[in-house]
């Protein structure tokens, strides 16, 4: 009982924050809803017990990608315009119910195996093994840090003063 | 009513799609990025939600979760540098107006 009214009160903030992002005409108060919805999907995931990765979505969304998102959007203050939109509104709203209809319909219709064990808590030592035991992701972990290194020098490369 | 593998995927479904809309229809650059954003953790609620439902004690969408957060990081901060180079060039980030390599 407790689970579903928590369920149903992060999934009203999530698409009620997820609004504000797209229909604000304000940027910073879009990012502000932005981050809104980050942390309410943390909660979602304490929820699904995914204790780990709630611990994970604060640090890494609501700590650092938000932050950079309202750096930049400090750093490009002077342009006037606040958060219009093109042309296309009227195609990409169609685009996007097309979209949600079929994803809606998929997802009803088909007979998920949803398996009845218990999850596991907590799961950050599983996750451990799972991520760096033999047999397990290592190989990706590994190619997940060149690929942050890269990005890294990427960006300074890219956003530094000539 | 007790909450189901089905309600999170359509939950996950409709944040991707508001998600997809603002990112076609958003002429600021920053909104587009946060939109990105927005559709990014629609695929995370999804892959969670398998993961506790349908391989409770395995795991390995979480693994997959960790994985996409880890490349959403390198994009918004490769995307945000990009959007500040554009800006000291252009001194605007209006999508319609950065048409440098249109042909």
């Amino acid at each position: 009982m407790g689970l579903a009214a928590a369920f149903w009160i992060m999934a009203v903030v999530i698409v009620a924050a997820a609004l504000g992002v797209v229909f604000l005409r304000n940027v910073f108060r879009a990012a502000l809803t932005l981050v809104l919805c980050f942390v309410a999907v943390a909660g979602l995931y304490i929820t699904l017990s995914a204790d780990f990765l709630a611990a994970v979505q604060i640090l890494v969304y609501v700590g650092a990608i938000s932050v950079l998102i309202i750096l930049a959007i400090m750093m490009t203050r002077e342009v006037p315009q606040g958060s219009p939109a093109n042309r296309l509104k009227l195609p990409a709203f169609i685009v996007a119910a097309v979209v949600l209809g079929i994803m809606i319909y998929t997802v009803t219709k088909t007979a998920w195996q949803v398996s009845a064990e218990a999850p596991l808590t907590p799961t950050t030592v599983p996750l451990a093994t799972k991520l760096f035991s033999e047999g397990g992701f290592v190989l990706p972990v590994e190619i997940a840090a060149v690929l942050l290194l890269a990005a890294i020098l990427g960006a300074i490369v890219i956003a530094r003063e000539k | 009513m007790t909450i189901g593998l089905e309600h999170y995927l359509v939950l996950s479904a409709v944040l991707f799609c508001i998600g997809l809309y603002g990112a076609l229809t958003k002429r600021n650059a920053v909104i587009i990025l946060m939109c990105i954003e927005l559709m990014l953790n629609a695929v995370n609620i999804s892959l969670v939600a398998f993961s506790r439902y349908v391989v409770p004690v395995l795991l390995t969408g979480q693994v997959f979760a960790i994985f996409v957060m880890v490349v959403a990081a390198a994009e918004v901060a490769v995307g945000l540098a990009i959007v500040l180079a554009i800006y000291r060039g252009l001194a605007d980030i209006d999508a319609n107006n950065i048409n440098l390599m249109k042909w």
